[in-house]
């Protein structure tokens, strides 16, 4: 009997061709968000706002993760921006060696910005590092203020929390004092913008932080 | 969740590890698991057993070990365990503090013959 030492994290593969990711991207200078939430809290529509508010000042793509279909990619490349599908085939998040295919096909030298709309799921993604340079996370109003309680995780790994829907907060009770100390205390420097990504609702607050992100990438990659 | 993704990473560094040591049984294998990731140890048991089945490490053990989540405070320095929910410093109620531990998804060792 031999005891063998390892000591490697499980990861490591994944972890190692998200780092060639992330070189890539700084190299090239493109901003790389990594957009997490449950199935339905709006994602698609706060990437559409998001582009809204952007599509002005940077050049941006859309990296699509679902288990099947393309009929988040159709919708996005319906406003002229790039779009890349990737299906997971039953997975519940991406990996970096997904993202480094959907990279393959996109022209970073011509893009400012990469939004990956991650795999509905509160759980999964937030274990994965894909090469991006901020995680942040959209829960939605009618899912409930006491998310932040049963999905630890996803609020502390979180560089910055959406709220979205928030034009329904008063039909679906949703306590948002309650919710903002909870995300506070599991993530004390998160900023949380409270939108309605489909009425344009705060969205500006969100676009001009992400802006600045935007703009560190881009002069370290100039310099 | 994806404890069965996570188990076949650990198994492909247990196959890996034996190999290059040149051994053919893989008799344990003990990893460090920090509790915010929420890793469950039942249902990585239940990825361990059905991963292991007709390989070399079939019949092996696994052996966990949960790490509880520590903060260092960046204000005053102090260092200190905490729940899941709670990361501000006890000392000085600063809301910036660094995660130290707690995140942990390690592959220790294997024993193997």
């Amino acid at each position: 009997m031999t005891q063998i030492d390892i000591q490697k994290p499980i990861l490591d593969l994944n972890d190692k061709l998200a780092q060639r990711n992330h070189e890539l991207f700084n190299e090239k200078g493109v901003f790389v968000l990594d957009l997490m939430a449950s199935p339905g809290a709006g994602k698609t529509s706060t990437i559409l706002a998001t582009i809204a508010g952007l599509r002005d000042r940077y050049k941006i793509a859309v990296i699509e993760g679902d288990i099947a279909s393309r009929v988040d990619a159709d919708k996005i490349k319906a406003h002229g921006i790039p779009a890349v599908q990737i299906n997971t085939g039953g997975a519940c998040h991406l990996e970096s060696d997904m993202i480094k295919r959907a990279i393959d096909v996109l022209d970073l030298d011509n893009l400012d910005l990469i939004i990956i709309e991650n795999v509905g799921n509160l759980v999964c993604p937030s274990d994965f590092y894909l090469g991006e340079h901020a995680k942040v996370m959209i829960l939605s109003v009618p899912e409930g203020h006491d998310k932040p309680y049963k999905y630890p995780n996803i609020f502390q790994i979180s560089e910055a929390v959406i709220l979205n829907k928030v034009d329904t907060m008063s039909v679906f009770d949703f306590n948002e004092e309650e919710f903002d100390g909870v995300v506070h205390s599991l993530n004390p420097k998160a900023p949380v913008f409270k939108i309605a990504a489909t009425k344009g609702q705060g969205v500006d607050e969100w676009t001009d932080y992400l802006a600045k992100r935007i703009e560190e990438v881009r002069s370290r990659a100039q310099a | 969740m994806h404890e069965m993704g996570i188990m076949q990473g650990i198994l492909d560094a247990s196959f890996e590890a034996a190999q290059n040591a040149g051994k053919s049984k893989i008799s344990l294998v003990k990893v460090t698991i920090g509790e915010l990731t929420e890793i469950q140890d039942y249902a990585l048991e239940f990825a361990f057993e059905a991963l292991t089945k007709d390989t070399m490490a079939e019949d092996a053990k696994l052996e966990m070990t949960f790490l509880e989540p520590k903060s260092t405070c960046q204000d005053c320095g102090h260092t200190y365990t905490h729940d899941h929910f709670t990361m501000t410093c006890p000392e000085c109620g600063s809301f910036d503090v660094k995660l130290i531990q707690g995140r942990e998804l390690q592959i220790d060792a294997i024993e193997a013959d």
